[in-house]
């Protein structure tokens, strides 16, 4: 099948013909929607292989990279509804906080919430504390993830979850933090739920909280 | 008897000297690149420091005097903001220049090398960085890219080439690279001063010169973390090509550390670390390079220290493989008591107090941390205290502690 070869290309770093499948696929027909489909099998096979350490930075990048290009061939040519989503498992609220702009380990975090079916409302970098909570206010989310890689990160992130308190909104969010300086005892000085070493364990603690595995 | 500055000066340099090349010093020395804390702990802010040279130097004494670090950075990394503002640097955002008064530099990823540009860069970099990079970092250089290309001059090539001195964008860019290079000469005079001053006191300069690893000096601001990760995978042979060439540039960066009283070539490591890369990465990647360019400076007469900023545990195994006793590895994330195990008898070891420990610790909980330092990676030499990264925000009374502590129980008998 051709939807299959077009996730094995994917997954294993075969851009070229991966976006020749794609163009092939696409003129002969075949719904833009199962390319598209095919794009997401592929980045959840990239996230699993990120999570047992046999894919890294490299392959998170050029999977994104590849996804990008496919969808900018099928997009155009979807008529009508696009594909119904899978329901997400989860929302979470992500950004570095104010006075940070470091975004590599945040934006990791968030592919990998991503691709694991979560909604994930990125704001970006240097995020004031009013912000998270305007957003928590606005979706409502099970989940927010605080990053920093600078030490002024921890005395923010602390701001961050007091302001998260007095908007009344502390007991509806886990919140997971995680950067350069961060450890568990970071987490309980800041008063977040827990810190994550890296973007698999982001998902473990999500998939916890969220009551799975 | 006191000893005079002269004195002390010997003992310091000797004893730094003899932790980076595996000797057991009298005790563990103690120093480190510091940023914020050092211009906090006077009451300046960074922002202050960047403009005002005089009062960065200030503050540097006070830091100085206070702590007595056993060699000192002083002024170096608090970057001239007066040119930087000039030049209108696009890679960076600094107090003052999208950042709040008192917060430290940070780097803005990005592109600033073209995936399709590789072959341009490894066929003349000269040009490339001229025609390419200076306009796209700096605004005021923006006439750069009509600059001619240097290698056709010769015969008669020069009658065509130097008309584009005619053209007023490069003339304009030309006389800004003129104003800047006046600006930056009063910074450097500041920095030449400040060391001479300490010298005098009694302390030597911690640095002869910096430098980048060879696949930093690409993947920071040439093609960004995420271009060159693609890169790896989308055109290895390139970047194999261009990594040739940036590893005579980390080379070159470096080797003006030799002859300095202090010969320490620090390389600042930024995307080899755990996480990045995979081991097949790494190794066809990064280190290669990295080694090629570290026995590139011991034969220049350089101690490099491999400053370590993530965690770099699964990368030992490679870490052995360098010139004995002329490289310190300074370890933010690390297994010390593996680390030391592995690189006893071939290479020094620095740093791993944790930042966070600084900030949010007690003296009594930093002291601790030093002591089974001191023990585990102390233990005959070899040994240098510093945190784990550049120290920013901390509690003056920790960083005291970390200091008396080490004097008092790093000395070997």
């Amino acid at each position: 099948m051709t939807k299959e070869k077009l996730v094995d290309a994917i997954a294993n770093m075969r851009d070229q013909e991966a976006i020749q499948l794609a163009r092939q696929m696409l003129d002969a027909g075949v719904d833009p929607r199962v390319v598209l489909e095919a794009g997401h099998e592929a980045m959840a096979i990239v996230g699993e292989r990120y999570e047992r350490k046999e894919y890294y930075l490299p392959e998170l990048v050029v999977a994104g990279e590849i996804l990008k290009e496919i969808a900018e061939l099928a997009k155009p040519k979807i008529r009508g509804e696009a594909a119904a989503q899978a329901k997400p498992r989860g929302k979470v609220v992500i950004g570095t906080v104010e006075g940070d702009i470091h975004d590599i380990g945040k934006d990791i975090v968030a592919f990998m919430l991503e691709v694991n079916n979560y909604q994930v409302f990125d704001l970006g970098v240097d995020v004031p504390a009013s912000k998270f909570v305007d957003k928590i206010r606005e979706v409502n989310p099970e989940i927010v993830g605080m990053s920093g890689f600078l030490t002024l990160a921890l005395d923010q992130m602390r701001l961050t979850v007091e302001a998260i308190k007095e908007a009344g909104l502390r007991d509806q969010v886990k919140i997971m933090i995680g950067g350069a300086p961060m450890d568990d005892d970071a987490a309980k000085y800041i008063g977040a739920d827990a810190y994550g070493e890296d973007a698999a364990a982001a998902v473990k603690l999500a998939n916890q909280w969220t009551g799975g595995n | 008897m006191k000893k005079s500055p002269e004195e002390l000066y010997q003992e310091r340099v000797k004893r730094v000297l003899d932790a980076c090349t595996g000797k057991v010093p009298d005790r563990v020395p103690i120093m480190g690149p510091y940023e914020l804390f050092v211009y906090n702990y006077a009451g300046v802010t960074i922002k202050e420091a960047m403009n005002d040279y005089a009062l960065a130097r200030r503050a540097c004494h006070k830091f100085l005097g206070d702590f007595q670090p056993d060699a000192d950075f002083g002024p170096v990394l608090a970057y001239p903001a007066q040119p930087m503002e000039f030049l209108g640097v696009k890679w960076f955002k600094w107090a003052g220049h999208g950042l709040g008064d008192n917060i430290m530099y940070q780097f803005v990823e990005g592109e600033y090398m073209k995936a399709e540009e590789y072959d341009e860069f490894i066929y003349d970099p000269s040009h490339f960085m001229a025609t390419k990079w200076l306009p796209r970092s700096f605004k005021a250089l923006e006439g750069f890219a009509g600059f001619p290309p240097m290698r056709l001059m010769m015969w008669f090539g020069w009658t065509g080439l130097l008309t584009a001195f005619a053209n007023p964008e490069l003339q304009q860019a030309l006389q800004n690279a003129i104003k800047a290079g006046k600006q930056l000469s009063r910074w450097f005079a500041s920095l030449g001063r400040y060391t001479q001053e300490i010298k005098r006191k009694g302390f030597p300069l911690a640095y002869g010169a910096f430098s980048w690893p060879p696949f930093d000096i690409i993947g920071d601001t040439l093609r960004g973390t995420r271009g060159i990760m693609s890169d790896m995978i989308r055109r290895p042979d390139k970047l194999l090509k261009a990594l040739e060439i940036t590893t005579q540039l980390c080379i070159e960066y470096g080797s003006a550390a030799a002859g300095a009283d202090l010969p320490l070539t620090w390389i600042w490591m930024h995307k080899g670390s755990e996480g990045f890369m995979s081991d097949e990465q790494y190794k066809t990647f990064y280190w290669p390079f990295l080694k090629r360019a570290i026995e590139g400076l011991v034969e220049r007469g350089c101690i490099v220290v491999i400053y370590c900023e993530g965690n770099d545990t699964p990368r030992l195994k490679y870490f052995v493989d360098v010139p004995k006793g002329k490289v310190v590895y300074h370890f933010a994330t690390m297994d010390m008591a593996k680390a030391k195990e592995m690189l006893k008898g071939v290479a020094a070891i620095s740093g791993n107090v944790p930042n966070r420990l600084l900030l949010t610790g007690t003296p009594d909980d930093v002291k601790a941390y030093c002591k089974w330092l001191i023990d585990t990676v102390g233990k005959d030499g070899g040994y240098i205290m510093d945190t784990s990264a550049l120290l920013d925000e901390a509690k003056p009374e920790n960083v005291k502690a970390m200091f008396e502590f080490t004097r008092e129980y790093g000395v070997y008998h």
